[in-house]
């Protein structure tokens, strides 16, 4: 609106007129004439808290000063000033105030203020702060510690605060206390038995502290807490909430930490490690923190939506987690406080635009020597082939030389999709001219689609079935491996001109690139209802009337994941000399039969081409080897002559039994895992600004680029998410070192020195000790990103290891204990709780990584009507139903419910901070949830067969729950518990062999079990035990 | 004050904050008048509704087969709709441009107020005099998830707390011995939306919906183990307290108060929640006025235990049936479902009415969204509808609403709200308003934001309110 008058040209004016105005007549001043009409009618749009349009009118410099808009005012002018124009209704603009009008005094009023010079004076309404100066923008320098301090500097820092408020610090904490602390900070278990003997004997602080930070749990613990942010979950949200594995990146993480690796680095794997140079499976498996995302894949989804959903809640875990910066208001519009802006947005949302959603095979350690035994075997038979033919190089080129060419002339067909076919599921038309099926993926249904030729003749249909990125594997289907079958395949024909005459086309031959031998469909992962048989095998299954039979694509693993092809030649072909219309029917019926669980079979990306030539059949080479072929052999890379070579001797015949055993070869190859992993696009996609973050409404193009209140992008640095990542943590960052450092002093304190760990905007927190911030920060980018340097540093702290006791005067003055007046002590996180009765009665398997498990939990949570389909939740059994609380399955609609009463996030969006609730269903969990009580029945044996009599098993119980005998009057309150156990046992109101679990026939009565478990559960359920203090 | 009384005051204030259980408004203001800086809510203004009563209707039911009838619908019964009607408009599944599908239903005339109802609801309709419909409610999303969230949440991405857990993060919960906000399901499946819709989202935990189930027990872990009877479970309970107050004495920590707290009214719950799930105790004529059977779990049997967990000062209960979403066999599947949910609907306005707790209990009846008035082709048999945000029916009943009132119409189609359009954020300014909260004020900040129920929408639909 205001763009049609010139900045220059406005200001020319205003000098011009200066001097001319007329002395202000008496009139009130701007203050209480215009001011006020202004605060009450524009503010609410253009003031402080919104800035519609970016025009603000509450402050001076906005309207009349160097950040006015050009046009807005021309002093002396109203009719050419827009401010009045708009809200006099002379503008084309809409009137303003919207929804209202001013009063004709109103108006005059503007008007004569403007014809009067617009003078706005100094001091009249807020001066905006100008946004560098919010503390948190600028990158933290290393505050000098006043000379003649000695000691540790976090203590330095901590006891300037306290004694402004003075306040005395608490003294240090009991060494037994200390041990049970760090045990719980560094590694989220509770010292064992040894452990605590170990450490009473010497007592060296700084040596328990490098034993913790090598522990592998100390990556568990501290893994944990980056899920958190990275929402890592184990299924995919939404309303089928599908199972997926991604614990290959959960288990990355974890590794990382405990290598310790640079922070810095593990982040920038994380946001681009596939575009490091040589990226290995590591290094992708790390792109999972983006993955992460949820995915919709209800009947009727609009995948792009989804897509863009997606990337949305990346941009929001990269905001909350890693710049902590709340970006997520600016998605819609310019960021109401601070200086983000609705474009900044979209410029590093285009960051990350380019990227297709892959889910790749991934290999454990284990499968990855048996694949390259597979792989080694191969080009062993293969190098012998060649070393037993030398002159296979010649035999080669003249089979070539024969194949070469000849292939008839294919015309792409450009398809319509009829939407109600094909049960929900979308076909995006791709460039080349095929179908990406995306989406909800139904278990059966027959997809219709529709194209027009102008070929006169019509003999042959070709299906290709191709790979994409964005599907299992690589696709060439959609199966969980990638795969698929054709049911059966139709065809329709009408005389381009009049639909009307449409016809049945039979096919009376088809041949394809692949011919796998007749098997039964796999129950296991297509089960289907009615139970009967149904099979796959060669092409002829299409077109065999028959939808129980279906041309396969699965030849088993390592081998499947490749484009495939048919071709059905016409019995009779369709000749309309004006072109036709052609109707083919994909029937994909092989799924199983709940699509809620991911049963499809699916076709992934297909496309139709037609010829005229007459009996064509399926090119039987692979198209990659076809093209090699048709380049010729001058120049040839030494690869590519392998892989002509590879199928060229499986046409051998005197090489079959060489192809037989290359075959053995394949059927060891290992199925492996999946992992969700981002895959860059060759082209990169457009990036628009989305109005009111719609992704129906894109706006202006944008360029990837970074907000100009952080720091800048290097020199030359490429536009890619390299760049990008590299961007995020570099040196020059305000945010990113304060960020993480704040999160870990978050969890050993309860609150981070900001308190809104996920912003550091001017709408966050100001830090309780900015210095103790600017300095740890520093520090920690110093000594190279290293976390296990800045943990060492916190638990050596005097600061750390006070006293969790709250005197009469910090509560007074030191409430929420900001001030750092005494020791942290606060409820151990959800995962925790449960680990540390794991831990205490000894059920505990500390294996490390691997699958998620199933620990018992209520069927009824993962049946409808709970959940919203059948979820599986197959019990573990032996070590992993023991497991630690990191290892649970972890679906985002129907969490593990001791979890999620503890106020675990669910991975449904990433997460800073957990709150720390307290109420009475995490009482009766801890009471009477299965495996707590199992381990109060566990400690209650422990405790009966690890030490005789009362004083010593009640010590040896407290030992192994909170590292510390009982006191006095805590040992007669448990005394007291035992006698009337055992006077209920003595007269007979209590089964001992319910509560020990034991086997009535075996012998004595279990009372002294029985006893023990109560008291052990008891002891379970203690503040003090599910704390750490 | 003594040093002990000022510990007291921490630890009760601690226990208002991070606890939802036990404490009245009226507690809970008194309180936080005494204290400086208690993060305890008060509502903004006289509030007409005590209780809510939420009868979600999930997975979207035709507005055209109940509550909307379309003689023209009818009379263009296979035909395709005009083309400007479908301007720039999205499906979830259909082309838009199908047929049109006349109303499957007949609908007459009920009550004093004369609503056009549809013959699927006769109970229903013994009740519109009660009731005020909205004909032109409309929703943004139109897939089940999103929606569902919206419609729950006030926001189509994960994340935002539920409804029910902002009012009785606003109002507390009276009961001594149950949860504020309870959750009550009678469908087949779960809703599509999971968990997250009467979740807490960024409000603190406390404040989510406590799923009660009608089988086994109503809240999980809520028996004991076996051979732990309820005088052992005191004796154990006896002992964590006394250990909990010896710490509490050594450490100071008010959190430990709460602890203890919680341990006794998770003691409490042990024996309440049961008896409350217990239909038995009903009367024949109440247990048939409803249609509810003791020890059946039906629609019409959480429709009683709505009332009896109102009565016992619950302050939100939420109903799920996740039944309505019938893109094929629509004839069929929806009179199935309307007979599933008409009687124990009416039922509750009839019971909660004679006995006096209509005035203080909000009802609320409706899904995520509507259908289409095109048909949704399946197979060729054309008995089915698309989703369809532009339109539905939603009625409100009790507190402070308009009884025997129609709000809002729809095109002659029923596809387009064409008057007195009320968005889903209306509807939740409306509901929190009767509550006593001026929506725009009940707040909570999380990511340096002030956080609505509403977003930035929402107008309180004043028609709608008697």
């Amino acid at each position: 609106m205001l763009s049609g008058y010139g900045r220059t040209w406005f200001w020319a004016c205003a000098a011009a007129l200066a001097g001319a105005l007329p002395a202000a007549h008496a009139q009130l001043p701007f203050e209480s004439r215009v001011f006020p009409i202004l605060r009450e009618s524009c503010f609410e749009c253009h003031g402080p808290q919104q800035r519609m349009r970016g025009l603000r009118l509450d402050a001076r410099a906005a309207v009349v000063g160097d950040d006015a808009p050009a046009g807005l005012l021309v002093p002396g002018q109203p009719e050419r000033s827009e401010l009045y124009r708009r809200v006099a209704g002379l503008s084309d603009g809409p009137r303003m105030p919207m929804g209202g009008q001013l009063s004709p005094a109103q108006i005059d009023a503007i008007r004569e203020w403007i014809e009067n010079g617009a003078r706005w004076p100094a001091g009249v309404g807020p001066e905006p702060t100008a946004p560098a100066r919010h503390w948190a923008f600028a990158a933290p320098l290393r505050p000098s510690l006043r000379s003649g301090e000695s000691g540790h500097p976090i203590d330095t820092f901590v006891r300037a605060r306290l004694r402004q408020a003075g306040l005395e610090p608490m003294p240090r904490a009991g060494d037994a206390t200390l041990l049970r602390r760090l045990s719980l900070d560094l590694t989220g278990l509770p010292p064992s038995l040894d452990e605590l003997d170990s450490f009473m004997a010497d007592r060296d602080f700084d040596r328990l502290a490098d034993r913790l930070l090598s522990s592998p749990h100390y990556g568990e613990r501290w893994g944990r807490l980056w899920l958190d942010a990275a929402r890592y979950a184990d299924s995919d949200g939404y309303e089928k909430d599908m199972p997926r594995q991604v614990w290959f990146y959960r288990d990355w993480v974890v590794d990382a930490l405990n290598r310790d690796m640079p922070y810095d680095r593990f982040v920038v794997e994380q946001i681009a490690g596939d575009l490091l140079p040589g990226a290995t499976q590591a290094h992708q498996i790390a792109t999972g923190y983006l993955r992460n995302s949820m995915v919709n894949e209800e009947g009727g989804t609009d995948p792009e939506q989804f897509r863009m959903e997606a990337l949305f809640d990346r941009m929001d875990a990269i905001g909350k987690g890693i710049l902590g910066l709340t970006v997520q208001c600016a998605q819609c519009h310019s960021h109401k406080y601070d200086p983000f802006t609705h474009e900044d947005y979209y410029r590093l949302f285009a960051f990350l635009n380019s990227a297709d959603e892959a889910k790749v095979a991934v290999y454990t350690e284990e499968d990855r020597i048996r694949r390259d035994s597979v792989f080694d075997g191969i080009r062993a038979i293969e190098d012998g082939l060649m070393r037993d033919s030398p002159d296979w190089a010649s035999h080669m080129e003249a089979w070539e030389e024969s194949v070469r060419g000849g292939q008839p002339r294919w015309t792409v067909l450009a398809l319509e999709v009829d939407d109600l076919s094909t049960g929900g599921q979308r076909y995006l038309p791709q460039p080349d001219g095929s179908l990406l099926a995306q989406g909800y993926a139904p278990t059966e249904h027959v997809a219709k689609l529709v194209a027009r030729t102008d070929l006169p003749e019509v003999t042959a249909i070709r299906l290709e079935v191709l790979t994409d990125p964005n599907l299992p594997l690589g696709g060439p289907g959609r199966s969980v491996y990638g795969s698929g079958a054709l049911s059966e395949v139709r065809v329709e024909a009408a005389p381009a001109g009049s639909p009307e005459d449409t016809r049945e086309v039979w096919i009376r031959t088809a041949t394809a690139d692949i011919d796998l031998p007749e098997r039964e469909l796999d129950p296991a992962v297509f089960p289907h209802k009615e139970g009967f048989v149904r099979r796959a095998g060669p092409v002829e299954f299409a077109i065999d009337g028959c939808t129980d039979s279906a041309w396969d694509l699965f030849a088993g693993h390592g081998r499947s994941n490749q484009p495939r092809k048919a071709v059905f030649v016409l019995d009779r072909p369709v000749r309309h000399p004006d072109g036709s219309l052609l109707t083919v029917y994909l029937d994909q019926s092989h799924g199983g039969y709940d699509s809620n669980v991911g049963q499809n079979n699916n076709l992934g990306r297909i496309r139709l081409a037609v010829t005229d030539a007459p009996d064509p059949v399926a090119d039987p080479l692979p198209a990659r080897v076809r093209e090699i072929v048709e380049l010729g052999s001058a120049s040839r890379s030494r690869s590519a002559t392998r892989e002509v070579f590879r199928y060229w001797r499986t046409t051998v015949p005197a090489w079959s039994e060489a192809n037989r055993l290359i075959d053995e070869h394949w059927s060891r190859y290992p199925q492996g895992q999946t992992q969700l992993v981002l895959a860059e696009r060759p082209a990169p996609r457009d990036t628009h600004v989305l109005r009111r973050g719609d992704f129906l409404e894109p706006g202006e193009r944008v360029d990837a680029g970074v907000p100009g209140f952080l720091h800048e992008l290097p020199e030359g640095a490429p536009r890619s998410r390299l760049a990008f990542a590299e961007w995020l943590v570099d040196r020059r960052s305000p945010t990113a070192a304060r960020a993480i450092v704040n999160r870990i002093w978050q969890a050993y304190f309860g609150t981070g020195l900001v308190a809104t760990p996920e912003d550091f905007g001017t709408q966050g927190e100001s830090p309780s000790h900015p210095q103790l911030l600017d300095w740890l920060a520093v520090e920690f980018m110093d000594a190279g990103w290293s976390l296990k340097h800045l943990h060492r540093l916190i638990v050596t702290s005097e600061t750390y290891r006070q006293s969790a006791r709250q005197t009469e005067r910090a509560r007074a003055v030191d409430p929420d204990n900001r001030l750092l007046s005494r020791g942290p002590r606060h409820r151990a996180d959800a995962e925790i709780v449960r680990d540390i009765a794991l831990a205490a009665s000894g059920l505990l398997s500390r294996r490390v990584g691997g699958p998620p498990v199933h620990p018992p939990a209520p069927e009824l949570l993962f049946k409808p009507p709970i959940s919203f389909s059948e979820k599986p939740w197959p019990s573990s059994e032996g070590g992993d139903r023991y497991r630690r609380g990191l290892y649970t399955f972890q679906y985002i609609s129907a969490p593990y419910p001791a979890f999620e009463t503890f106020d675990a996030p669910n991975g449904a969006t990433a997460c800073v901070r957990r709150s720390r609730s307290n109420t009475p269903l995490q009482a009766l969990t801890t009471l009477n949830e299965d495996l707590f009580v199992e381990a109060a029945r566990s400690l209650g044996r422990r405790t009966v067969a690890e030490a005789a009599g009362d004083e010593a098993r009640l010590a040896h119980a407290f030992r192994l729950c909170l590292s510390r005998e009982p006191r006095p009057e805590e040992a007669s309150l448990f005394r007291g518990l035992l006698a009337n156990t055992r006077a209920q046992l003595a007269e007979g109101d209590l089964d001992p062999w319910q509560i020990a679990v034991a086997d009535p026939e075996d012998g004595a009565r279990p009372d002294a079990a029985a006893a023990w478990t109560v008291v052990a559960r008891a002891l379970l359920n203690l503040d003090e035990t599910i704390s750490k203090q | 004050m003594t040093p002990t009384d000022s510990a007291n005051l921490v630890a009760r204030r601690w226990f208002l904050q991070q606890c939802g259980f036990g404490i009245g408004a009226a507690a809970a203001a008194h309180l936080a008048a005494g204290e400086a800086g208690g993060a305890v809510r008060a509502p903004h203004y006289a509030r007409k509704a005590r209780s809510v009563i939420f009868l979600f209707q999930a997975g979207g039911p035709s507005h055209l087969e109940l509550f909307d009838y379309k003689p023209e619908l009818a009379r263009f019964d296979g035909s395709l709709p005009p083309t400007e009607m479908l301007e720039g408009y999205r499906a979830a599944f259909i082309d838009p441009n199908s047929k049109l599908l006349g109303p499957k239903y007949g609908f007459r005339k009920a009550g004093r107020c004369g609503f056009e109802i549809s013959e699927l609801l006769p109970h229903v309709a013994t009740v519109v005099d009660d009731v005020a419909f909205v004909r032109s409610t409309v929703t943004d999303a139109f897939n089940h998830a999103p929606a569902q969230l919206l419609m729950s949440t006030g926001a189509q991405q994960f994340g935002r707390p539920s409804m029910g857990a902002w009012v009785t993060y606003g109002l507390g919960s009276e009961s001594e011995d149950l949860p504020g906000f309870i959750v009550l399901n009678s469908s087949d499946s779960g809703p599509s939306a999971g968990t997250a819709i009467w979740g807490s989202g960024f409000l603190p935990t406390v404040y989510q919906g406590v799923p009660f189930r009608s089988g086994g027990d109503p809240v999980l872990f809520l028996s004991n183990p076996p051979g732990f009877t309820e005088r052992l479970q005191r004796d154990t309970l006896d002992a964590i307290n006394g250990m909990n107050r010896l710490e509490y004495e050594r450490t100071g920590d008010p959190e430990i108060e709460t602890r203890i707290r919680s341990f006794e009214l998770a003691f409490r719950m042990q024996s309440a929640a049961p008896d409350l799930m217990d239909l038995s105790s009903e009367p024949r004529e109440t247990l048939d006025l409803y249609g509810a059977e003791p020890g059946r779990a039906s629609f019409a049997s959480n429709c009683l235990l709505a009332r009896r967990l109102v009565e016992k000062g619950v302050r939100f209960v939420q109903l799920y049936h996740e039944a309505w979403d019938h893109h094929a066999n629509l004839t069929k599947g929806i009179r199935d479902v309307a007979r599933d949910v008409d009687q124990g609907s009416a039922a509750l306005i009839k019971d909660l009415k004679r006995r006096g707790m209509l005035d203080e209990t909000l009802v609320i009846w409706g899904g995520e969204f509507g259908r289409t008035p095109m048909t949704q082709d399946t197979n060729g048999i054309g008995d089915g509808r698309d989703h369809h945000p532009g339109a539905f029916t939603t009625w409100l009943a009790g507190a402070g609403i308009r009884p025997g009132f129609t709000l809002g119409r729809t095109d002659d189609l029923g596809f387009k709200s064409v008057e007195d359009q009320v968005h889903v954020h209306d509807l939740h300014a409306t509901v929190l308003h009767l509550l006593g909260f001026d929506h725009t004020k009940l707040t909570y900040r999380s990511q340096g934001r002030d956080f609505r129920l509403t977003d930035v929408h929402g107008k309180v639909v004043r028609k709608l309110l008697a």
